[in-house]
């Protein structure tokens, strides 16, 4: 029989804030272990919770980023177990009255586009970590760096259909809060993870199955292979006539599988309630307004742009957007008034592949040199080949480019009358290939122009070269 | 007149006309420790060191001019469920037994700011749950009237120390009656402030929406005193309100003529003790008195009070006791046999029985399934009892009730029965459930020689008249007798 897949992705968002969600503790990583905590965020007894208003302030703009409605007052609400790496024994998060609800994100599918719903977006505290020791359970040491960074958890109706589109949904959001500043996106490291529900129904029925919950699919290759497997499983299991049971299951990533890690009778039962020590948010229009204003363009909609307004290819718009970074480096040399193709070029080209091979830390170009490299190939100061050494110069250094191009002598000769003394001077000591030329062999040609280049050691203008030397060969 | 048992207000005038010290005052409750407290038992931790130490300081600040607080110098006595840095701080429990925190809870540091002298933590009902104060993880503090008998609860020791001459004034906590229910038994002033006027950082929780700090003082002076100091928006408790703070003791004119006090009927029950209904009648008409006119009210969702309390307290109790699980400070039993056992044997034999009775009172109250029906509706209960003193203020300035339907009760008497245990809060209890601020005045003697208490009730951040009127009935009344430790 044929299965339709029914996947809905719980994602959860580390949110870049200086400071922790409910105190003043950096959220800075790598640091040594318990370095950032305080009595608030180590849960000592007689502590209280003190909302970060920015936490607030980046879930309003996610939820407005994708077209949810906005609660005009939410309510933060206790999450109750037992984990040594939560030091309250609950964690702070929203159940009843989420911040944002009912909105959508548009991903590309295969020819067009689809709506994925938005259940809700809510905002919550992390937990610490266990460093587990020795072997044999022999002691487990507790760092609670982590406890109390905030997290956005934002939840999606069983919409999605297939693990392309699940990848699809997971780089659209990822796309998005990377574009607002406010996670880093970064799926490896954990800022961003994903949690999936998964069920199959017989192709063409409206009736759910029974869904399984898959954790621990830490990129965005595991997340497909994870559902891939998935639906395989639950395929099998139903084909040898079996029933899915509801359990939440763990991706093994080494062994490319999901493994059964507790069934719903263990289920926690979290005993959520409102959360005492916190007053509803309450926010107004005029909150709402102000972080409205301050989403920058989508990465969707610079797409759109560079493609329509720019009349950039569809792939070059793609590239060019992957990071806030790079996009916005390319507009920056477009602001300088050159032509998006060529900055496309040069961008795509150059630029990332120097970053790649120096790295990032290495780059001192700017974007007004990189025009002015563009401009100087436009004008023929500079061959293209000569701009290349130009642009890796500047790349590392920062010098000025006309410097450089001076230093060097990279100047291109366009002086036509210097160009015709050489030529002349190239055809009287090749008689034999001149007269191979006018035989009609006309790839004669090459080979003087890499005469004329090597005798101007590659500073001849190329256009001019070509032309005057077809005018000498063909005797005008 | 023997230092120790003075008003905060006298002593300051002494220390400003320089005919006392500090350390005199201070060595003064010092001694009357040594003296009583094998008897009486308030005290968990005495910080003897650390009070003269801080005494001193308040003479030196005295000779220079340097004095801004009457607090200035004055040594008080605080519950040991507000977190001391560096003293031992355990909230009655054992699971505390060994914990020393690193910070003090604002209050606290609101006094010590205050210029103000601790002597030391004092005993209580394990994390402020009881009556009695025989719910200590460590041992009852007594009754200073009649040994016999208990202090009340869970503040017990906090308004023993008052009653014994073992502080001049004390810090305690009000989340059903905690504050008011012992002053009413030892004879002391006891306040209860409104919910969110005095901040909660730093005093371990027992139920975050109904916990509030609170003074226990010889007079109503003392009390306006020590609410001032300690009253005001904190911007580490979320929930504290920000409603200015009025300069409570120039509030107190005694003029009450005009005002108009409700005497609620179900807070005068059919079969009430007429020991305590005696005095607290003769306490209205006091008021009566000194012209205010009493009015017959009714708060019928009164009777629904306790039952909302004992789901709601006991649901936020099970959350906000979830912390002491053995891993990070506080007492860790067993660290063979895995995680769930460390667990199970910290806090099985960490917490008293009444904990843990609350703690699985409250887990179950906030279960899938019972949710609804428990603490949801608790909730919903909760706004009508608030509605209908809303709308009883509208009528009346102040309401009058007894503060507890008893005079203290033997020791023992009612360890068995956690249903009468819980019964001793009913006049107390309401007021925590609607947020308001209730102050408990020693007005009157048994045949028995026990205190009885009258309870004050007033709206939600008006403490200046619920003060003022204590003040007026105070001077009425006079003199109350103190204690004679036997
Ligand atoms: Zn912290």
């Amino acid at each position: 029989m044929e299965y339709t897949a029914v996947i809905g992705l719980e994602v959860h968002a580390q949110l870049q804030t200086d400071s922790k969600i409910f105190c003043g503790c950096s959220t800075r990583f790598g640091q040594e272990p318990n370095v950032n905590t305080c009595p608030v965020c180590l849960g000592m007894p007689g502590v209280l919770p003190v909302l970060n208003k920015r936490v607030v302030d980046y879930t309003l703009m996610m939820g407005l980023a994708t077209h949810c409605r906005i609660a005009a007052e939410s309510v933060f609400a206790r999450k109750n177990y037992f984990y040594p790496d939560l030091p309250k024994g609950y964690q702070i998060s929203q159940y009843e009255r989420p911040i944002c609800e009912e909105g959508w994100v548009e991903i590309p599918v295969q020819g067009g586009a689809r709506k994925i719903r938005i259940t809700r977006i809510h905002m919550e505290e992390d937990a610490g970590k266990l460093v587990h020791e020795g072997g044999g359970g022999a002691a487990s040491l507790v760092d609670l760096n982590r406890a109390g960074v905030p997290l956005m958890e934002i939840v999606s109706e069983p919409d999605i259909r297939s693990p392309e589109e699940a990848r699809a949904y997971m780089q659209t959001l990822r796309d998005i809060v990377v574009y607002l500043g406010i996670c880093d996106g970064n799926m490896e490291e954990g800022s961003l993870r994903c949690d999936a529900n998964i069920s199959i129904m017989p192709a063409g029925s409206e009736t759910f199955g029974t869904r399984t919950e898959i954790k621990n699919m830490n990129s965005f290759r595991y997340l497909a292979q994870a559902l891939e497997y998935e639906i395989q499983r639950q395929t099998e299991v139903l084909e040898d006539g079996g029933r899915i049971i509801q359990e939440t299951r763990l991706f093994d990533s080494a062994k490319g599988v999901t493994a059964s890690m507790r069934g719903k009778e263990e289920a926690h039962d979290y005993r959520y309630f409102p959360e005492p020590d916190l007053v509803p948010i309450r926010i107004d229009p005029e909150w709402v307004d102000r972080i409205g204003a301050e989403i920058p363009e989508l990465r969707s909609e610079k797409i759109a742009r560079y493609v329509q307004d720019l009349g950039l290819p569809e792939y070059d718009a793609e590239v060019l957007t992957g990071e806030p970074g790079t996009a916005r480096f390319f507009e920056d040399i477009l602001a300088h008034g050159v032509e998006p193709k060529k900055v496309s070029n040069w961008v795509m080209g150059e630029y990332t592949r120097l970053l790649k091979d120096k790295g990032m830390e290495t780059a001192r170009i700017s974007p007004e040199q990189v025009a002015g490299i563009i401009r100087m190939v436009d004008a023929s100061t500079v061959s293209v080949s000569g701009a290349k050494q130009v642009f890796e110069e500047v790349f590392l250094t920062g010098k000025d480019p006309d410097a450089i191009v001076r230093e060097k002598g990279l100047a291109q000769v366009s002086d036509e009358g210097a160009i015709e003394e050489e030529i002349k001077a190239i055809l009287e000591a090749n008689p034999q290939q001149v007269e191979q030329y006018r035989d009609g062999q006309e790839k004669v040609l090459g080979y003087f122009v890499g005469q004329v280049m090597k005798a101007t050691r590659g500073r001849a203008n190329p256009r001019l070269v070509n032309e005057i030397l077809i005018k000498k060969l063909k005797g005008e | 007149m023997p230092l120790y048992s003075e008003t905060i207000h006298s002593l300051h005038e002494k220390l400003r006309e320089g005919t006392v010290t500090s350390t005199m005052i201070t060595q003064s409750v010092l001694d009357r420790i040594s003296e009583v407290d094998g008897k009486v038992r308030c005290y968990l931790t005495v910080t003897r060191e650390a009070a003269l130490e801080a005494a001193g300081q308040s003479d030196e600040r005295f000779r220079k001019g340097d004095v801004s607080s009457p607090l200035d110098g004055i040594p008080l006595g605080i519950k040991d469920i507000f977190l001391t840095e560096g003293v031992r701080t355990t909230a009655g429990s054992r699971i505390l037994e060994n914990f020393v925190p690193p910070y003090d809870g604002t209050p606290v540091s609101r006094l010590k700011k205050a210029g103000a002298v601790i002597t030391g933590k004092l005993n209580m009902d394990e994390f402020a749950m009881g009556s009695s104060n025989e719910n200590s993880g460590f041992f009852p503090t007594l009754n200073p009237w009649d040994k016999a008998r208990v202090p009340g609860g869970s503040s017990g020791g906090s308004a023993a120390a008052v009653a014994a001459g073992e502080a001049i004034a004390t810090l305690g906590t009000d989340t059903g009656g905690s504050i008011r229910q012992p002053a009413s038994h030892c004879g002391v002033v006891g306040l209860k402030p409104t919910y969110g006027r005095v901040s909660r950082y730093g005093v371990i929780a027992f139920a975050s929406s109904l916990d509030q700090v609170g003074p226990l003082t010889r007079d109503v002076r003392d009390c306006a005193i020590m609410l001032k100091a300690i009253a005001g928006h904190d911007p580490a408790d979320s929930t504290s309100a920000r409603v200015p703070v009025p300069d409570y003791p120039s509030l107190l004119t005694g003029d009450i003529s005009g005002m108009k006090i409700g005497l609620p009927v179900e807070y005068f029950p059919e079969g009430l003790d007429p020991e305590v209904e005696a005095p607290v009648r003769k306490a209205a008409e006091a008021l009566e008195k000194r012209g205010a006119s009493l009015v017959s009210v009714s708060l019928p969702s009164t009777r629904y009070a306790v039952a909302t309390y004992y789901i709601i307290a006991p649901a936020e109790a099970s959350s906000n006791l979830a912390r002491y699980d053995g891993v990070k400070y506080g007492v860790r039993l067993s660290d063979q046999g895995g995680l769930l056992e460390m667990y199970r044997q910290t806090r099985s034999k960490g917490f008293g029985p009444e904990v843990k009775r609350r703690i699985m009172l409250g887990t179950f109250a906030l279960s899938a399934g019972y949710y609804d029906a428990y603490y949801g509706k608790a909730q919903r209960v909760r706004t009508l009892i608030r509605r209908e003193f809303e709308e009883v203020f509208s009528k009346v300035d102040l309401l009058l009730s007894p503060a507890s339907p008893t005079p203290a009760f033997p020791l023992g008497d009612r360890v068995e029965d956690p249903l009468r245990m819980y019964m001793c809060d009913m006049f107390t209890i309401p007021v925590n459930i609607a947020g308001l601020a209730a102050v408990s005045l020693p007005c009157g003697l048994t045949p028995g020689n026990l205190p009885v208490g009258v309870q004050l009730i007033g709206p939600a951040f008006r403490e200046e008249v619920l003060l003022n009127a204590a003040y007026a009935y105070e001077g009425e009344r006079g003199e109350f007798p103190n204690c004679k430790v036997l």
